[in-house]
């Protein structure tokens, strides 16, 4: 600030690339291809449209937890009973469908609503009590637990109708087969990244992670938004949980026991600040291909699958330090 | 400036009362800010002064009293309903967002959409026309910044302060408040904050000073509202009272007149704060 | 320059990231040979865990195997016990290297099942070790232990020991729906000779086989029921939790102690007479045969079929007469974990 005016040259914002390079992505990114180069160089088998395809495809469930994680870790949350939710949402769909209930859309509508509802409660609890994210999510992660359990009386539900399996159908493009669960994980993506960083709603999820004064200061409606973004989620969950069945064609009460902390890892590794208001759902999709490509690739190259969890225990300490030094920089 | 009493003052109250159980905080206080003015309000620590601000912003309900904007009778509900009406406050910690812009700072809470369905059905932002007017804004009050699209916590301190002083600029129709402003700045970036807020009165905006600093108040203010126990103990011009005396009214040792002259109600207090009873 | 202040951390970021990953890929990445096609048949083993010393013993196996036969071994596991979709995950990726054969420990029984069956219509033979399939022809083959045969030898070894004296039975099961667990505690009440429910049996508990619930079920089942002489366990370590129990309320003497399993430490534990017998079975041999099947298929196209019995043994240092057992000194040598 200086008495002499300076000319505003910057008007136009950031250039792409330049946008792209400061982004918080920008470590991940390079991390993703390096790892991809890496396993292009030692394996025959990585570099093909069919491995790619497939990787997308097997974390196209963590992935879609994963957005609804990105969205509460933004508001400086989280959320642990992501995976449990999904696991009754899923049982919920399986069950009322594959024993007549409920028609397969029925049935796909009330997981969502189920999923929504579990979301609605969390936010509910976290901002009207108001109680911490991580007690109350890790409370609801044993409500949901154990109602899948004890609804599904401990049994994978098998014979499901048709239409509940059909996004894990896959049809070819050129000569590779795309899964259409793939493609709803990535349009998901894509909607959240506009709608985070292109609409009121977007930067309200950010000033509210940086600061809840000073958002409810600026006039935004804070409760509302808390609780629209964490029943948001767990609508997102819901589609996780369809994304689930279609993937293993059964309703499986065991399923997402880790994908909780295995969501929160994806948004770590894709550059977004556990402590709110920074970050990017964009990072997120890199984070989750990240472990994707690890996973894939580790395997083909025939190395332990306890190598995998170790590198993906040192990429998210990395992550965090990385996290931690650019927020001190920046203060 | 002219502080002619004829003009109807652009923020009046009369009698505020606001109780916590047994606690006055704000005990049958009058405020009067005049168009075009620095109104300076100071007072001792528990003086009661920011349950004041807080009743003038919304922030509060007083229990009871009136407070007029433009002569008429308003009640505010909420720091909302105040901003909805022109008040708009510069709070000591900003109230930024740390990580966002300026451009998106300043339009935090009332973002611009783009026109026709791209902003009516996708909610679009108008990213551009948001950093064209906050642009506009910063150079009305000539503040010089390299980008707009830096996030604000890579600025200054007094960098903070003049987006958040050009932010309430930009939106105050009636009135800016604002707490504290150099409370956590060195000499010179507090120089250039007064020199902002004096940019902003020239401008035709009255402003509302809340400090504890008496040189900053003494170097800008047109007026100075003394708030001692809970209510308004004097109001005054800086040039018709020295530093020290200000202090005293402030601590009680002395107590205006209605023709503007003082008296020593403590003389020892009086003495302490270096005024001499005469 | 207020923009360094953002680019320095991007630069640091970048470079660190991609400096670990070199680093951690170069570490682990050593020891793997090259690609499929021309190179060795590949073997996949998809055990239910890879910290549980079965399936530890079971990889062991496989990797001895894999060497005789001059096949290469690529493992993985779920990430915990129940992890259906590590297991998909693994399938997938094995099947894409270009595997021969997976040999897996499903931890879900019903809902691997579609992913199975989409490797075998890529011809990859598929072969279940330790616990089958539903339905079990999801797979080429099963290999694995006959439970109900192992829970009906020590049911029998409780039956002669309890000889002349009245039963009071807890039993500390697995889980419910399981069918591991199922099947031992139903071959144990045949070896013993009750139905179920039976009013001899005074206490059921669920330990998931882990050995502080283990203990917790036991503390609960003594709190529940008194005079209680006959403790079926479902493993091992559930076993040692009782013993630790029925320690604690001076017990230990009274109480016979029957499980499953045969690993290393509850073979040590039949020896130091914490458990009075256990059935062993054999995860390597699991392992060993089943990467001799793949090996087979890769060379004459012989796919493996149906079930084999890997074999139990009674394993007590104090026989009764009437059952068939081996003393500790031969379970340690044939012991896992």
């Amino acid at each position: 600030m200086t008495a002499t005016t300076t000319p505003y040259d910057q008007l136009k914002g950031p250039t792409a690339v330049r946008r792209l390079l400061a982004a918080p992505t920008a470590g991940p990114l390079a991390a993703l291809l390096l790892a991809c180069v890496f396993f292009s160089l030692t394996t025959e088998q990585f570099l093909s449209g069919g491995n790619f395809s497939l990787i997308v495809q097997q974390v196209m469930v963590v992935g879609t937890l994963a957005i609804g994680q990105t969205l509460i870790i933004l508001t400086a949350g989280i959320d642990l009973s992501c995976g449990a939710v999904m696991a009754f949402g899923s049982i919920v769909i399986a069950k009322t469908a594959a024993e007549g209930t409920l028609s397969p859309l029925a049935a796909i509508t009330l997981g969502l609503v189920v999923c929504g509802g579990f979301g609605l409660l969390n936010g509910l609890l976290v901002q009207m009590i108001p109680l911490p994210p991580f007690i109350v999510t890790l409370g609801m992660l044993n409500v949901a637990f154990a109602l899948t359990h004890i609804y599904s009386a401990e049994q994978t539900v098998t014979g499901l109708p048709a239409p509940l399996t059909a996004l894990g159908e896959t049809f070819p493009l050129g000569r590779t087969d795309i899964t259409y669960g793939s493609l709803v994980t990535i349009a998901l993506f894509l909607a959240f990244a506009y709608a985070l960083s292109s609409t009121s709603w977007g930067r309200h999820v950010y000033a509210l992670g940086n600061s809840p004064e000073s958002a409810r200061l600026n006039g935004i409606r804070t409760s509302r938004l808390t609780i629209g973004v964490y029943t948001l989620a767990g609508l997102v969950y819901g589609i996780a949980a369809l994304l689930l069945i279609s993937r293993t064609g059964v309703g499986d009460p065991q399923a997402g026991q880790t994908d909780n902390l295995d969501s929160i890892t994806a948004v770590v590794l894709g550059g977004t600040s556990l402590f709110g208001g920074r970050g990017a759902v964009l990072g997120t999709f890199i984070g989750v291909l990240i472990v994707g490509v690890f996973r894939n690739g580790l395997q083909l190259m025939g190395v332990a699958s306890i190598y995998q969890t170790l590198i993906t225990g040192i990429l998210v300490i990395l992550a965090v330090t990385v996290d931690q030094i650019s927020r001190k920089k920046a203060r | 400036m002219s502080t002619d009493t004829s003009m109807t003052p652009v923020l009046q109250a009369r009698g505020l009362v606001k109780k916590y159980g047994q606690v006055t905080a704000i005990d049958g206080a009058d405020f009067d800010l005049m168009p075009g003015e620095v109104l300076a309000v100071i007072g001792d620590n528990g003086a009661g002064k920011t349950s004041l601000i807080k009743a003038l912003t919304g922030a509060i309900v007083p229990d009871e009293g009136e407070i007029r904007l433009q002569g008429s009778p308003i009640r505010f509900s909420g720091p909302q309903s105040a901003r909805e009406h022109g008040i708009e406050t510069v709070y000591q910690d900003l109230a930024v967002a740390a990580s966002m812009d300026i451009a998106s700072n300043m339009f935090l809470g009332r973002e611009l959409r783009r026109p026709g369905v791209l902003g009516s059905a996708f909610r679009m932002l108008d990213k551009k026309r948001m950093r064209e007017e906050a642009a506009a804004h910063m150079a009305d009050l000539k503040i010089g910044l390299r980008s707009l699209t830096q996030p604000v916590e890579t600025l200054s301190g007094g960098q903070r302060q003049a987006v958040a002083v050009a932010r309430a600029v930009a939106w105050a129709r009636s009135v800016v408040v604002m707490d504290e402003p150099t409370a956590a700045l060195g000499v010179r970036e507090s120089g250039q904050v007064l020199d902002l807020i004096r940019r902003v009165r020239d401008k035709g905006m009255p402003v509302v000073l809340i400090s504890h600093n008496m040189p900053h108040v003494f170097e800008i203010a047109d007026r100075i509202h003394v708030h001692r126990l809970g209510r308004r103990e004097a109001l005054i011009k800086p040039s018709d009272h020295s530093m020290a005396e200000v202090v005293a009214i402030m601590t009680g040792a002395l107590t205006v007149k209605s023709d503007g002259g003082t008296v020593v109600t403590d003389a020892d207090a009086a003495r302490a704060a270096g005024v001499s009873a005469h | 320059m207020p923009r360094n202040h953002h680019a320095v951390p991007t630069l640091v970021r970048v470079t660190a990231c991609t400096a670990v990953a070199t680093l951690a890929l170069t570490a682990c990445g050593s020891g793997s040979q090259g690609g499929p096609g021309d190179g060795p048949v590949k073997v996949g083993l998809i055990t239910k865990t890879d910290t549980n010393p079965f399936f530890v013993k079971m990889k062991e196996g496989a990797e001895q195997a894999a060497k005789d036969s001059g096949v290469e071994l690529v493992s993985a596991a779920g990430k915990f016990d129940g992890d259906n979709a590590g297991q998909v995950t693994a399938v997938e990726n094995m099947v894409n290297s270009g595997v021969k054969g997976i040999l897996i420990t499903p931890n879900d029984s019903k809902a691997i099942v579609p992913a199975l069956e989409k490797a075998r219509a890529k011809n990859v033979l598929v072969i279940a070790l330790d616990s089958p399939t539903e339905p079990q022809d999801a797979t080429d083959a099963l290999f694995a232990t006959d439970n109900v045969k192992a829970g009906e030898l020590i049911g029998q070894y409780a039956k002669a020991a309890m000889t002349g004296k009245q039963a009071k039975i807890a039993t500390l099961d697995l889980a419910p729906g399981v069918a591991v667990g199922l099947q031992r505690h139903e071959g144990f009440l045949k070896g013993f000779g009750i139905p179920e429910g039976d009013p001899s049996i005074v206490c059921s508990q669920d330990t998931g086989g882990d050995q502080a619930k283990g203990q917790t079920a036991m503390e609960n089942c003594l709190q529940k029921a008194s005079g209680i002489n006959v403790v079926y366990t479902v493993n091992e370590p559930a076993a040692l939790g009782a013993y630790t129990a029925l320690k604690a309320k001076g017990l230990e003497e009274k109480v016979l102690v029957v499980s499953v399993d045969g690993g290393c430490t509850g073979t040590k534990a039949v020896k130091e007479g914490k458990i009075a017998a256990t059935s062993q079975q054999y995860p390597l041999k699991m392992a060993s045969l089943g990467v001799k099947a793949v090996a087979d298929f890769a060379e004459n196209g012989k796919k493996a079929s149906g079930y084999t019995d890997t074999g139990v043994t009674l394993i007590t240092d104090q026989s009764q007469t009437g059952t068939e057992a081996e003393d500790t000194a031969y379970g340690l040598e044939n012991c896992w974990g």
